[in-house]
């Protein structure tokens, strides 16, 4: 086992721990896992196993999406300012469920939104697919997913633009934002399934990744076959991705953050910084889920927006170092 | 023993022949140096050959599964990129991802040797993209030994080295021919071509113009034809030495 996740697993286990005694309910740490594990018919079992619970595993799981497809998409790309957005997923997955939210669909029924998202997400593939090609090149697949992002922010847009009544344009916004706030245990298992095989995707991914250190032309030479590679990466990254935004909407930063900040952990190796990735990617979505309870228990502070006010300004300073280290 | 067999080789890019009916065998313990004027179709050739572009006509690699051909083959392109700051000694183990894991052992030895047949042993915790042109160049010569394949395919290997380190990556490669490993290595620098290839291959015009040992291959008639220069060609006690002179008007 890498020596970092070591330290990252056992802080994993903390924060999820912390965050499962974190509510307004005023349960303690004892109480809550007590509820959780040996069940029963109080109120407390209910917090734990209905609101709690689900919390917590989807910020595991989603940050360990965003960790992973982050450091698989900057490793494919050799390039460490890609992110997993890069491809445009998370953009239509985001219009997909504005459009649901628009036209009511939303209010049908529990998981209409969700749904709609990864309808979204799905369209945005096929549209990737048909784009760049099965041989398309990396940079027909980046320009692809610009393309994509732009238009799907465009309609978003355009949907608030032309909507007839400002609750509507609230609510919109507000999902927009991404937040794990009353999500359910259907949440999780509508986005545990697209989320495994992602992962899945992304982890058989390493060895092709290793090679790509040296560049497209000696991977090949060293029998990876780029193609597969590509659609392994593409693929994982957008059924990772797609469901992560279906169900807590648009969280920038960590998929870019998270594999800066943990590759001097793994010796800069873009194969072993996927699993570590993940693990960290899980630890900071914690760590940010519980400090948006913390700052503002009462205000609904959101996800996205906590993770994009400290993700910003790291990025900026990413470049800045970039910047003195190229003078 | 053949290693490779290139029969009637075409290659179009662009809808443009770069060069057709291309004929060779390297057998092993054969250094050859595929030299030729810039744009001759050197790494062209070298790339149709692995089979990393579309082609007409046979090559033997081209045949392998990509795994394969990968434990036979390795293949060094002229690019040299670093794309993460890993270790010298990680980035030379990358020559063993064709070898699968479970190897341990003889990925050690493997690393091991490459890295001290290029004296890179006193850099081998170093982080490759902080080190200079030249040892990176070095790093990834050792890469592709570290893939102990039978065959080594290296488009200008020694571009960029001090005159030191291009002696001794050629004499490196002309052990290896010894130890009867095969080499295709395209050269610019006719001098170390004529002092250490076993045999010259001379592309030009769209096709191979000579193939032989560099005596008979760097002749006033073919220079003159493919390169547009005039040389001097001795034989010393030292060995042969090669000297382009003047640009033919």
């Amino acid at each position: 086992m890498t020596p970092v996740l070591r330290i990252l697993i056992p802080l994993v286990i903390l924060l999820a721990l912390v965050s499962l005694a974190l509510g307004p309910a005023g349960l303690g740490l004892g109480e809550s896992l007590r509820a959780l594990v040996l069940g029963g018919d109080g109120p407390a079992v209910l917090v734990m196993r209905e609101i709690r619970l689900p919390r917590v595993l989807l910020a595991l799981m989603i940050g360990a999406s965003l960790g992973l497809s982050g450091a698989a998409m900057q490793g494919f790309l050799r390039n460490p300012l890609a992110e997993p957005g890069i491809i445009g997923v998370s953009g239509a997955a985001a219009f997909g469920a504005v459009l649901a939210l628009q036209t009511g669909f939303a209010a049908l029924f529990a998981l209409a939104l969700p749904l709609a998202a990864l309808a979204g997400a799905l369209v945005a593939v096929l549209l990737l697919v048909a784009l760049a090609g099965p041989r398309g090149g990396s940079l027909t697949l980046i320009l692809a997913g610009i393309a994509i992002s732009a238009m799907a922010g465009a309609l978003t847009s355009l949907v608030l633009n032309l909507s007839p009544n400002p609750y509507a344009a609230g609510e919109i916004v507000f999902w927009m934002m991404g937040s794990l706030a009353d999500r359910s245990v259907t949440h999780v298992m509508l986005a545990l399934p697209f989320t495994l095989l992602g992962w899945l995707l992304l982890l058989r991914s390493a060895r092709g990744l290793e090679a790509l250190t040296l560049g497209e032309d000696a991977a090949e030479g060293l029998g990876i076959d780029l193609t597969r590679l590509r659609w392994q990466v593409v693929l994982g990254t957008a059924a990772a991705i797609g469901a992560a935004t279906a169900v807590a909407g648009v969280i920038g930063f960590v998929g870019l953050v998270v594999p800066h900040l943990l590759r001097a952990r793994v010796a800069g190796r873009p194969g072993r910084l996927l699993a570590v990735s993940a693990v960290g990617g899980a630890a900071m979505l914690l760590a940010a889920d519980i400090a948006v309870r913390l700052i503002a228990p009462d205000r609904d502070l959101k996800l996205g927006v906590l993770t994009a006010l400290i993700g910003a300004p790291f990025f900026l300073r990413l470049l800045w170092q970039m910047r003195r280290a190229r003078a | 023993m053949s290693l490779l067999l290139i029969r009637d080789l075409s290659v179009e890019l662009a809808e443009r022949p770069v060069f057709s009916g291309v004929s060779f065998e390297l057998r092993e313990g054969e250094l050859v140096g595929l030299i030729g004027p810039n744009g001759a179709g050197k790494t062209t050739l070298m790339r149709a050959a692995m089979g990393l572009l579309p082609f007409s006509g046979e090559s033997s690699l081209a045949e392998l599964s990509p795994q394969y051909r990968a434990r036979h083959a390795a293949w060094l392109p002229q690019q040299r990129e670093i794309a993460w700051p890993v270790s010298v000694e990680d980035l030379v183990a990358l020559g063993r991802l064709p070898h699968g894991t479970g190897g341990a052992e003889a990925d050690r030895l493997a690393v091991d040797s490459a890295l001290d047949r290029l004296q890179l042993d006193p850099l081998r915790h170093r982080d490759a993209t902080q080190l200079s042109g030249g040892e990176q160049a070095r790093a990834l010569i050792a890469r592709a030994l570290a893939q102990e394949s039978r065959l080594l395919l290296a488009d200008e290997p020694i571009a960029g080295l001090d005159p030191a380190h291009q002696i001794a990556v050629m004499e490196v490669f002309a052990d290896l021919a010894k130890e009867g490993h095969g080499l295709l290595v395209s050269l610019h620098d006719l001098g170390l071509a004529a002092r250490h290839c076993t045999r010259l291959i001379l592309v030009a015009e769209g096709g191979i113009l000579a193939d032989g040992p560099p005596a008979k291959v760097l002749v006033p008639e073919l220079l003159a034809r493919a390169f547009q220069i005039t040389a001097i060609h001795e034989d010393t006690p030292d060995g042969p030495v090669f000297q382009p002179l003047r640009v033919l008007k």
